[in-house]
C-alpha cells in the first residue's frame, strides 16, 4: 500500500451528487488486466465529445470544454472537490487506480460509498469529509479564486486553505488513519494473526462441518 | 437473559478473529466468488508476492460480465474481453479453483449461481468483487461486495478487517399488490431513503410482505440495497429459505441436514434487539415503479408524471435532477406511461431468474413485440435458468412474441459485451442501475419489474401492469 501523509495542491472542483463508478471509469476500460493506465480515461464520457476505447491515443480526442478537468486554471489539480455519495454504484477499483492515475491524492466531499472509501484507502488516496455548509464554501473558493489551494495534514486531521486563511478539521476512522500513514501491506499485517485465524478456523470446521465439506 | 440481538449483530459476531477495542475486527470469510473482471489484478499481485489462496475449497468461479450471449461456438472475438475470460480460466486451473468456464451448463451470473447451486447457505459471510453481492443477504448471509485489492487480501488470508456496520430494519407491512413485485418494492425504499440513505448500514427487510416474499424475490430486494448505498442487505431465516435449499446440488447432505437446519434458524434478529434506524413502508401503498432519471432514487409511480426539479429545495438535488432530465430527454408532467422506450432488456443479478422469466412470459404470451420496439432480449441469469425455462416452454412464449432468446452473463445491464444501447436509446431494464451510460455510451435506462418490461415490449410504452389488457392473439 501506498502511504498518505500530507498534501498540499490544486484544488478542482466536480459540482454534482452521486457521482458514481461508471462515470468515474466507464465499463469498456475495465477490460483491462492491469492496475495502470487508467488515468487518461478518468471521467471518459464527461471528459471527452467522442466514445472513448481501450488502449487508444487519447492526446487528440475532442474534448468536452465545460468540463472543469479540462479548464486550464485546474491543469495539474491533485485534490477532488466533489458532493454527496460520491463513488457509488459498481465496486470497481479501477475507479480508484484511474482517480491515482490521473494525479488525485485526495478527494474532499461531503460523504463517499462505502466500497469506494475503502478502495481509497488501499490505495493511499484519502477519502476526506467535510460538513455540507463547508463544502458549500469550498465550492465557492474554487470558482472565486484562481488557483485555490488546500493543505491537508493527515497526522493532525487538519485542512487549511492559504488564500483565505481557513483551517478545518475532519473525522476519519482510527484504523484507516494508521493504514494510510504507515502505508503497511495490510496482507502482511493480517497475516501476523495467522495463528488465530487458523484456530478460528478449526472451530468454525468443527461447529459447521459441512461448510467444509462440499469445497474442501 | 442475554441481550437481543440483530441479526447483523448474530452474523458479525460468528465470524470475529479478533477484534480491537474500537470495534474494528478481522471477519473470517465463509465463501468467496469471483469474476474475470474484478479478480486479475489480484491475483497477479498475489502471486508476484510469492502468495497462494488460502483456502481454494472456499472460492467459486465464473466468467459473467465479459461473456457473449449469443454465437458462444465460435468464442470471444473481443481480444480484451477473452483475454480477461482466458485470464480467469487459467488463474483458477493453476490454483484449484472451482470455475465454470463459459461453455459449462452452470455458467451464469455469479449471484444467480451460487444459491441456485445451494453453495450460498444461512450464517455465511461471502464476498465477492461485485457490488450486487448484497444479493445473497437474502438467505441471512454477510454479503457484501470489495473492490480488488480486498479480493487479494480474502485470497491471502481468508478475512478482511473491517469497521462495524450498523444495522437500518425496513419494515413492510401488509401485502404487495397482484403484479407488484419486490423490483417495484426495492425502488420504493430507495426512493424513500435515497441513494446514499443506506451508506454505512446493513438493511434488514422484515414484516409480513417479505415473509410472503419467494426467494427469487428476496434476491431481487436484497441486490438492490447497494444502490441504497447499504453494502448489505439481509432477511431472516425462514421456512421459505430453508424449502429453497434442500435438495440443491450443494446444500447440506441428509446426515448434515438437521443440524445445519438448526443451526440456520438461529440466523433472525431476537424480539427486542435495537436497530440503529428503522423506516417501516405500506405494501398496498406501493405501485409498480419507473426510473425516470439517472439515479437510481429517481423514481416514479407508473401512474405519476416526470417530476418538476424546480419544486425541490435542495439546490445540488435540483440540479441532480435537471442533469438528469436533460440527459433523459424527459420534459417535467409528462406521464410515465408516454415514454416509449426503444429496446427491452429482461436480465441481470437483479431479475433474471427462473420466477422473473414466468411473469414476463405470461405477459408476453400470445402477444408480438411492439413495431417500435428495436430489440427485446432475454437474458437469463445462469445456464441452469435457461434449462429450466426451456423445459417449460418459456423460450418459445419469448421467441414468439418476437423477443429474442440469449445465454448466460450480465449482458445488457452494464454492456461490457456487444449487448448494449447505441447514443439516445431508451430500455426498460430490469437491471438496477440507470446511471448515465450505465448500458452504452449515452444510453437511457428506465428501471423496471420484469412484468413492467415485458408489457412495455408490448405495448411500445410503459404501462400499469395492474391494468393491462393488451389482445392475445
Amino acid at each position: 500500500m501506498k502511504a498518505f501523509e500530507h498534501v498540499s495542491g490544486l484544488v478542482v472542483p466536480l459540482d454534482r451528487r452521486d457521482v458514481d463508478t461508471d462515470a468515474i471509469i466507464p465499463k469498456q476500460f475495465m477490460k483491462s488486466i492491469k492496475r495502470t493506465g487508467f488515468g487518461k480515461n478518468l471521467f471518459d464520457s464527461w471528459r471527452y465529445l467522442d466514445d472513448g476505447e481501450p488502449d487508444a491515443d487519447c492526446s487528440n480526442r475532442p474534448r468536452n470544454p465545460d468540463f472543469p478537468l479540462n479548464l486550464p486554471r485546474y491543469a495539474g489539480a491533485s485534490i477532488l472537490l466533489c458532493r454527496e455519495n460520491f463513488g457509488c454504484g459498481s465496486s470497481r477499483e479501477h475507479a480508484v487506480w484511474a482517480i491515482e492515475d490521473y494525479g488525485f491524492r485526495a478527494l474532499v466531499g461531503v460523504s463517499f460509498a462505502d466500497i469506494f472509501r475503502n478502495n481509497c484507502i488501499k490505495n493511499g488516496i484519502l477519502p476526506l469529509t467535510l460538513p455540507p455548509e463547508t463544502i458549500d464554501e469550498l465550492f465557492a473558493r474554487t470558482r472565486e479564486i484562481e488557483g485555490f489551494d488546500l493543505d491537508i495534514d493527515l497526522t493532525s486531521q487538519t485542512v487549511r486553505a492559504p488564500a483565505t486563511g481557513d483551517g478545518w478539521n475532519f473525522e476519519i476512522d482510527a484504523f484507516q488513519k494508521h493504514c494510510l500513514l504507515t502505508g503497511l501491506d495490510d496482507v502482511e499485517l493480517t497475516l501476523l494473526e495467522e495463528e488465530r485465524i487458523r484456530d478460528y478456523e478449526a472451530r468454525r470446521r468443527r461447529g459447521t462441518p459441512w461448510l467444509f465439506r462440499q469445497t474442501g | 437473559m442475554a441481550q437481543p440481538k440483530t441479526l447483523l449483530r448474530k452474523l458479525w459476531d460468528a465470524h470475529v478473529v479478533s477484534e480491537a477495542d474500537d470495534g474494528t475486527a478481522l471477519i473470517y470469510v465463509d465463501l468467496h466468488l469471483i469474476n474475470e473482471v474484478t479478480s486479475p489484478q489480484a491475483f497477479e499481485s498475489l502471486t508476484l508476492r510469492g502468495r497462494k489462496p488460502w483456502r481454494t475449497g472456499s472460492i467459486v468461479s465464473t466468467a459473467d460480465h465479459n461473456v457473449p450471449t449469443t454465437l458462444r461456438a465460435r468464442g470471444i472475438t473481443d481480444p480484451l474481453a477473452r483475454l480477461q475470460v482466458e485470464t480467469l480460466a487459467a488463474n483458477c486451473a493453476r490454483l484449484g479453483i472451482r470455475h465454470y468456464g463459459m461453455n459449462d451448463p452452470h455458467q451464469g451470473i455469479l449471484h444467480v449461481v451460487a444459491p441456485e447451486l445451494g453453495i450460498t447457505q444461512p450464517g455465511m459471510t461471502v464476498v465477492c468483487g461485485d457490488s450486487h453481492t448484497s444479493t445473497h443477504g437474502a438467505f441471512a448471509t454477510l454479503a457484501f461486495g470489495v473492490g480488488t485489492s480486498e479480493i487479494e487480501h480474502v485470497l491471502a488470508t481468508q478475512c478482511l478487517r473491517m469497521a462495524p456496520l450498523k444495522a437500518m430494519r425496513v419494515t413492510v407491512s401488509g401485502k404487495l399488490g397482484t403484479h407488484v413485485s419486490s423490483k417495484d418494492l426495492a425502488l420504493a425504499v430507495i426512493a424513500r431513503i435515497g441513494t446514499s440513505g443506506g451508506v454505512g448500514h446493513a438493511l434488514e427487510f422484515s414484516g409480513e410482505a417479505i415473509a410472503a416474499l419467494s426467494m427469487e424475490a428476496r434476491m431481487t430486494l436484497c441486490n438492490m440495497s447497494i444502490e441504497s448505498g447499504a453494502r448489505i442487505g439481509l432477511i431472516g431465516v425462514d421456512d421459505t429459505t430453508v424449502a429453497y435449499l434442500r435438495g440443491r446440488p450443494d446444500a447440506p447432505t441428509e446426515a448434515d441436514w438437521p443440524e445445519a437446519e438448526r443451526h440456520w434458524r438461529g440466523f433472525v434478529s431476537d424480539l427486542g434487539a435495537v436497530f440503529d434506524a428503522e423506516i417501516s413502508l405500506a405494501a398496498e401503498e406501493i405501485a409498480p415503479r419507473v426510473t425516470w432519471g439517472t439515479a437510481p432514487d429517481m423514481s416514479s409511480p407508473v401512474s405519476g408524471v416526470v417530476p418538476d426539479p424546480d419544486t425541490l429545495a435542495d439546490p445540488t438535488r435540483r440540479a441532480a435532477f435537471r442533469d438528469a432530465l436533460a440527459y433523459m430527454d424527459l420534459t417535467p408532467g409528462t406521464p410515465i406511461t408516454d415514454i416509449r422506450p426503444d429496446k427491452i432488456f429482461i436480465g441481470s443479478c437483479t431479475n433474471a431468474r427462473i420466477e422473473d422469466l414466468r411473469i414476463a412470459a405470461a405477459v408476453v404470451r400470445g402477444r408480438r413485440v411492439a413495431d417500435g420496439i428495436r430489440q427485446a432480449l432475454v437474458v437469463p441469469g445462469s445456464g441452469q435458468v435457461k434449462a429450466d425455462a426451456e423445459r417449460e416452454g418459456l423460450d418459445r412464449i419469448f421467441r414468439d412474441a418476437g423477443f429474442e432468446w440469449r445465454d448466460a452473463g450480465c449482458s445488457m445491464c452494464l454492456g461490457m459485451n456487444d449487448d448494449r444501447l447505441g447514443r439516445g436509446e431508451r430500455c426498460a431494464s430490469t437491471s438496477n442501475r440507470n446511471f448515465e451510460g450505465r448500458q452504452g455510451a449515452g444510453g437511457r435506462s428506465h428501471l423496471v419489474s420484469p412484468a413492467m418490461a415485458a408489457a412495455a415490449a408490448i405495448a411500445g410504452h410503459f404501462v400499469d401492469i395492474r391494468e393491462f389488457e393488451g389482445d392475445r392473439r
